[in-house]
């Protein structure tokens, strides 16, 4: 991950957002990332994300479930340690589906949730920049990256064209990392 | 302000008449043939496919007021952009309700094979056989009757009245929400007899005591499983059909993709309800309770047995599982149409092995039967869809089906 520069522009409702949003789509600056307090629809198709490949990964692990549990079961009751259970036949197909059905969910579950925290970048213990202590209360943040090796006054001015409430310019880590923000980073320095 | 008429395209009237009389035709053909053959298999075969048509048309008749009623009892808002589909086939279900109760009585007090016996119910005369007089305080014709007659009334009444209560609404006065609440509670009280009937003991006396000596405790809720998801399907036809028609111009293709998710979801259920049945009954080995999977696993039928899974569920699982399909209208269709000839399979995998055996039959009379009832299906609803707006107006949730987003 990376130190950046970003410059951050707070509102207090969605409609200036969405309005900022598209502005600054248009304008050719990088969107880095949008806090809200809760999950604004349709947020993510104005900031041009596309539908997530999530369901893909999560089939994927619900098809190594099944695998799994098919394959193991099947070489343990037919090769490895053959039992006679009540006569049935050493592969007992139907008494395989339960464990195989679990196992899949299992999978996929798990998988999704650990694919879905790492597309995040979320985890215990893990700590990324918070830009405005108020964006999981009632603020709605927009962060936008300063292009390398520009000063931030042209962007600010750029900003400052949303009407947000309050802008400013942070210098920051853009990734995740494990820590402590006590020990890491005073997070609160840039609202003294 | 928000009004919507249907007209019924002549051709669609041409088309459900057209069927209407193939299905009549087959009918009087196998009226002729099949009861005036000598052999008594024959009988058998025309009352079976009687039995077996009117009661899955029924069942997903009334899957459909079950749908809209449990929608309104959770206030889903949602559905009330086709809500009045549901509600249409839900008002006709009398027509299929005295179907069935004519070919139910007809057959538990009209056939008789060469000693006297009904061919299709043995229940009827238990004679010296000690598991069915020990059944007859609940399994006797009295009972049947009864319990049929209250059943087929309320369902009848229910649906008559929900469509009358949404009627109702539209001329109600702004912001009221009398009726609103009068059909929540009207919800309640469906679900209550639903599940008293549907849920448990009409598919005990209609299906499961044609094998009387075989019992299993979920086999009402298998059976529900199978008509819900074929009226979820039923009810996607009616309004991808509509929407064709441009008609019905508040669905959009959340509300499309919402009603294919419950048909992916319910064909999972219904495997689940199935295989539980089945996966019990097997690992138990026990010979009173083999005997029903035996003529169907291993008899003639086992073609149709493993057919009945992949139908019903290795193919709507692999195709309805991404959300592209889901929003495809070709893709939906074709799938509904599966999943309703699917469960007539399954259905048919119910009713028919018992009564006759190794005597199978697919053919030209099982499969212009359903003509009939498809026929009458298609004219009694789009009639009813025309007589009435498409779109509940007035009603306090209809802004949340307007921004749906699925």
């Amino acid at each position: 991950m990376a130190i950046k520069k970003f410059a951050v522009a707070c509102f207090d409702d969605e409609a200036p957002l969405f309005a900022a949003v598209d502005k600054v789509r248009n304008s050719g600056y990088k969107l880095h990332d949008v806090y809200t307090p809760f999950p604004v629809h349709g947020l993510d198709v104005a900031m041009g994300h596309k539908d997530t490949d999530l369901h893909i990964a999560g089939f994927c692990f619900g098809l190594t479930g099944t695998a799994t549990a098919l394959g193991f079961m099947s070489w343990i009751f037919t090769s490895d340690w053959p039992i006679n259970y009540a006569g049935k036949p050493f592969f007992a197909l139907p008494a395989f589906i339960p464990i195989t059905f679990e196992l899949t969910v299992l999978f996929a579950a798990v998988g999704m949730v650990l694919t879905y925290c790492y597309l995040n970048q979320i985890m215990p213990g893990v700590k990324k920049h918070v830009f405005h202590p108020r964006q999981t209360d009632d603020y709605f943040v927009l962060v936008v990256e300063v292009p390398e090796g520009e000063p931030e006054g042209e962007i600010m001015e750029f900003l400052a064209g949303t009407n947000p409430l309050e802008t400013n310019v942070q210098v920051a880590e853009d990734g995740w990392w494990f820590g402590r923000w006590d020990k890491d980073e005073d997070y609160t320095k840039n609202f003294a | 302000m928000m009004t919507e008429r249907f007209t019924v395209p002549a051709k669609l009237k041409t088309t459900g008449f057209a069927l209407l009389i193939i299905g009549l035709l087959t009918l009087i053909a196998g009226g002729i043939t099949l009861l005036g053959s000598a052999n008594e298999i024959d009988h058998s075969r025309f009352w079976v496919s009687l039995l077996h048509n009117s009661v899955f048309f029924l069942f997903i008749c009334v899957a459909s007021i079950f749908i809209q009623a449990a929608a309104s009892l959770a206030q889903g808002g949602w559905i009330l952009a086709y809500k009045r589909i549901p509600e249409a086939i839900g008002a006709n279900v009398w027509i299929f309700g005295i179907i069935a109760l004519a070919v139910l009585f007809a057959i538990v007090f009209g056939a008789a094979d060469h000693n006297g016996h009904n061919p299709i119910y043995h229940w009827t005369h238990p004679g010296d056989d000690k598991i069915l007089q020990g059944k007859s305080a609940f399994l006797n014709p009295g009972m049947f009757v009864g319990f049929s007659v209250v059943a087929v009334v309320l369902w009848s009444w229910f649906g008559i009245k929900f469509r009358q209560r949404s009627i109702a609404q539209e001329t109600a006065p702004k912001n009221s929400t009398k009726i609103y609440w009068g059909v929540i509670a009207l919800s309640g009280a469906f679900l209550f007899v639903y599940a008293l009937t549907m849920m448990s003991t009409i598919p005990w006396f209609w299906i499961m005591s044609i094998d009387a000596h075989w019992f299993s405790t979920l086999f009402s809720w298998y059976v529900f499983a199978s008509a819900f998801v074929s009226g979820i399907s039923l009810i996607l036809l009616w309004v991808i059909y509509l929407k064709g028609k441009n008609a019905l111009k508040l669905v959009t293709k959340e509300h499309i993709h919402d009603l294919g998710k419950f048909m992916f979801a319910f064909s999972i259920f219904w495997t689940y309800l199935w295989f539980s049945q089945f996966m019990l009954i097997w690992y138990g080995n026990i010979p009173e309770e083999t005997t029903y999977f035996k003529i169907r696993m291993q008899g003639p039928y086992s073609f149709f047995f493993y057919a009945n899974i992949i139908i019903n569920l290795v193919l709507p699982i692999f195709i309805l599982m991404s959300r592209p399909s889901k929003r495809n209208y070709f893709t939906l269709v074709f799938i509904a149409f599966m999943i309703i000839f699917g469960h007539w399979i399954d259905f048919y995998m119910m009713i028919n092995p018992s009564p006759m055996q190794e005597n199978w039959f697919l053919n030209w009379f099982e499969l212009g039967v359903p003509f009939f009832f498809v026929g009458i299906l298609i004219l009694a609803v789009s009639n009813t869809l025309s007589k009435a707006s498409l779109i509940t107006e007035n009603h306090p949730l209809l802004k949340e089906t307007l921004v749906h987003i699925s």
